[in-house]
């Protein structure tokens, strides 16, 4: 295998990780401040998807429509945190599991309600268009390439967020002690809400930045979902660290298995079956990294958290 | 006691409605009722299985799909080989297809069961939350595989021509296959209920409760949950094979993740840790699914803001909000 095509596999690794940690750092936030498994973070990465589409068909603009991805899936999570996700902090893992699988499903036939069955599409604006010529004489698409410097950009911005803000103090301290936190006289529901929403908000502008390169479509989050939930989980949940590792871990694990699997397994198998087998494995081989993972530290690489 | 007594006439109520709601339709001339009916009391041996786990040993596992998948497939490569007369394994020995009801459901709970031992083992080892995504990420596991694998079918799935036969019954009458799927529940519902009143049920509540106390008299908890597991997913891959005979046809999605939901949500609208919770659960689903379905394409929407509205305010289920509270425990 040619080293180009695999250097282009290593950055579609990145890219996939660099995204993944974008859904993925909500959800751990929101797990590690508030205790709170939320499925329907998915869901906020469609309806980022679907603002944006709607928004770059109506008015043209790539810019514009980010900007609606990220201001709808804000608004709608802050929404439901305050009409639903408050009254489910103080209950078990089971009814925040079912509430936000109850809630998925009022979002995804919602969403098929006002816009139809049919995929929408999002273009990528001209000025991203194209491939760029690496050092190396790689050949690489400018918009993954884009991707992946605004993903490490939003990693470096919430580190900053939450070790140098305030805000970043409150949210640190609120994984520690809730009650103490209150005590000291932080509105502890405002900060519930702005932590969800920002969660929310980072989850619609993976879905608008996704949504250019695959169909704007009902179901699109929960793939990604599974994903990140993976990631969270691999990295130790409520850490940011773990999250940030466990992302570019798990889209390189994914993209290069699909590639070197079945190449692997050609060294001593006939070809068809190499290829069965070596993409079979594949598709497995995140869940089993995870599995492996949790079997070898049950609290995933960084957690703290028993 | 009084409490007890209403909910043991809830159940009876129940079996009455699952005994006379088909007859009637067999009598009115509705096939189809017939088989709604059906895919109701065979979902509802699949929440049978997850509840023994989620209610009684709280293991909440968001992979249940994994053992009704593996239900599903065992029906479907028995019945495929069978069908164009083709071995399964020629060396080192022979093994053959099958049509027969009692072999596959011997096969689906044999393997559902190894796969669950294994599952188990190695999730167990977690807890909380990790637990919860661990058997989900086993769940896509399989969902992948199946995918992916080309020999049955891949993403297309497998379809079966004929019904697979029971010795002495015409399954193909609704009727008959009805009274096979009844009569497994039954018979589930009445172990489940020795189970739980049994040394290793009340053992495996106590250790759902306080894992310490059963430790300290020298239990061991993770024994305890391991054969709930593992009996769990045994019943929920039998569930499987049925409704993979059911419709003839297995595919991918008995694996997806969303059908380990549909199989809490069951137990969840009915009521947790109670006998008939995922039998009423999968009764007003498949109700839901048949009247909403026909109002509405979107009933999902119906069913989402149902299933919300349930965990938000009538903690406990249907059961639980028409029986009263469960008997006292914690």
């Amino acid at each position: 295998m040619s080293m180009i095509l695999l250097a282009e596999q290593v950055l579609n690794g990145l890219q996939l990780g660099v995204m993944l940690f974008v859904m993925a750092a909500g959800l751990t936030l929101v797990f590690g401040v508030m205790g709170l498994i939320n499925l329907a973070h998915g869901s906020l990465f469609m309806i980022g998807a679907f603002a944006a589409a709607a928004v770059a068909g109506a008015t043209g603009s790539f810019l514009l429509a980010l900007i609606a991805a990220l201001s709808a899936a804000a608004a709608v999570g802050a929404l439901v945190e305050v009409v639903v996700i408050r009254r489910l902090y103080d209950r078990d893992h089971l009814d925040q599991v079912l509430a936000t699988f109850a809630l998925i499903l009022i979002f995804s036939e919602g969403t098929r309600w006002i816009f139809g069955s049919f995929p929408l599409f999002l273009n990528i604006p001209p000025y991203l268009a194209g491939p760029v010529t690496l050092p190396g004489g790689i050949e690489y698409p400018l918009y993954r390439l884009t991707l992946i410097t605004i993903g490490l950009s939003i990693a470096a911005a919430l580190f900053w967020l939450i070790n140098r803000t305030r805000l970043g103090i409150q949210i640190r301290a609120g994984e520690n002690d809730r009650e103490m936190i209150a005590a000291l006289g932080v509105d502890i529901s405002k900060l519930y809400t702005i932590v969800f929403a920002l969660g929310a908000a980072l989850a619609g502008l993976a879905g608008a930045l996704v949504g250019a390169i695959q169909s704007v479509q009902v179901g699109m989050g929960e793939p990604v979902l599974i994903l990140a939930f993976v990631v969270i989980v691999i990295g130790g949940i409520g850490s940011i660290k773990g999250a940030l590792i466990a992302a570019i871990l798990v889209g390189l694990t994914d993209t290069l298995g699909g590639v070197l699997l079945p190449a692997l397994f050609k060294q001593f198998m006939e070809a068809s079956a190499a290829t069965s087998i070596g993409s079979s494995l594949a598709s497995m081989a995140i869940y089993i990294l995870m599995a492996v993972v949790l079997i070898w530290r049950p609290t995933g690489l960084f957690g703290a958290r028993a | 006691m009084t409490q007890m007594t209403r909910e043991t006439l809830f159940n009876l109520a129940m079996m009455a409605g699952l005994i006379l709601f088909p007859l009637w339709a067999w009598i009115a001339d509705e096939p189809f009722m017939i088989t709604l009916a059906t895919k109701a009391v065979i979902l509802a041996l699949a929440g049978v299985g997850l509840n023994l786990a989620l209610g009684l040993g709280g293991l909440v596992s968001l992979g249940h799909a994994a053992f009704f998948g593996l239900g599903g497939y065992a029906m479907g490569i028995l019945a495929s080989h069978a069908q164009s007369y083709s071995p399964i394994l020629e060396t080192p020995f022979v093994i053959e297809g099958t049509k027969s009801m009692p072999v596959i459901w011997l096969t689906a709970i044999i393997s559902s069961g190894l796969a669950a031992l294994a599952i188990g083992a190695l999730s167990l080892r977690t807890s909380g939350v990790y637990f919860i995504m661990i058997t989900l990420a086993f769940g896509q596991m399989l969902y992948f595989f199946a995918i992916s694998w080309p020999a049955y079918g891949g993403e297309d799935g497998l379809s079966i021509y004929v019904r697979n036969g029971f010795p002495g019954l015409n399954t193909l009458d609704p009727i008959q296959f009805y009274g096979i799927c009844f009569t497994v529940l039954t018979i589930v519902l009445i172990l489940c209920a020795r189970l739980a009143k049994s040394p290793f049920g009340l053992a495996l509540n106590a250790a759902r409760q306080t894992a310490e106390r059963v430790e300290t008299v020298g239990i061991s908890p993770y024994k305890l949950r391991l054969v709930a597991f593992t009996l769990s997913g045994m019943i929920t891959g039998l569930a499987g094979a049925l409704f993979a005979d059911l419709n003839r046809f297995v595919s991918p999605t008995m694996f997806s993740w969303q059908t380990s939901g549909e199989i809490m949500v069951f137990i969840i609208i009915g009521g947790v840790a109670r006998l008939f919770g995922p039998v009423v659960g999968a009764v007003i689903f498949i109700a839901l699914e048949h009247l909403l379905g026909g109002l509405s394409d979107y009933w999902h929407i119906y069913l989402g803001i149902l299933l919300l509205l349930i965990v938000l305010f009538a903690r406990g289920g249907v059961i639980g909000t028409l029986a009263g509270k469960e008997n006292a425990h914690d």
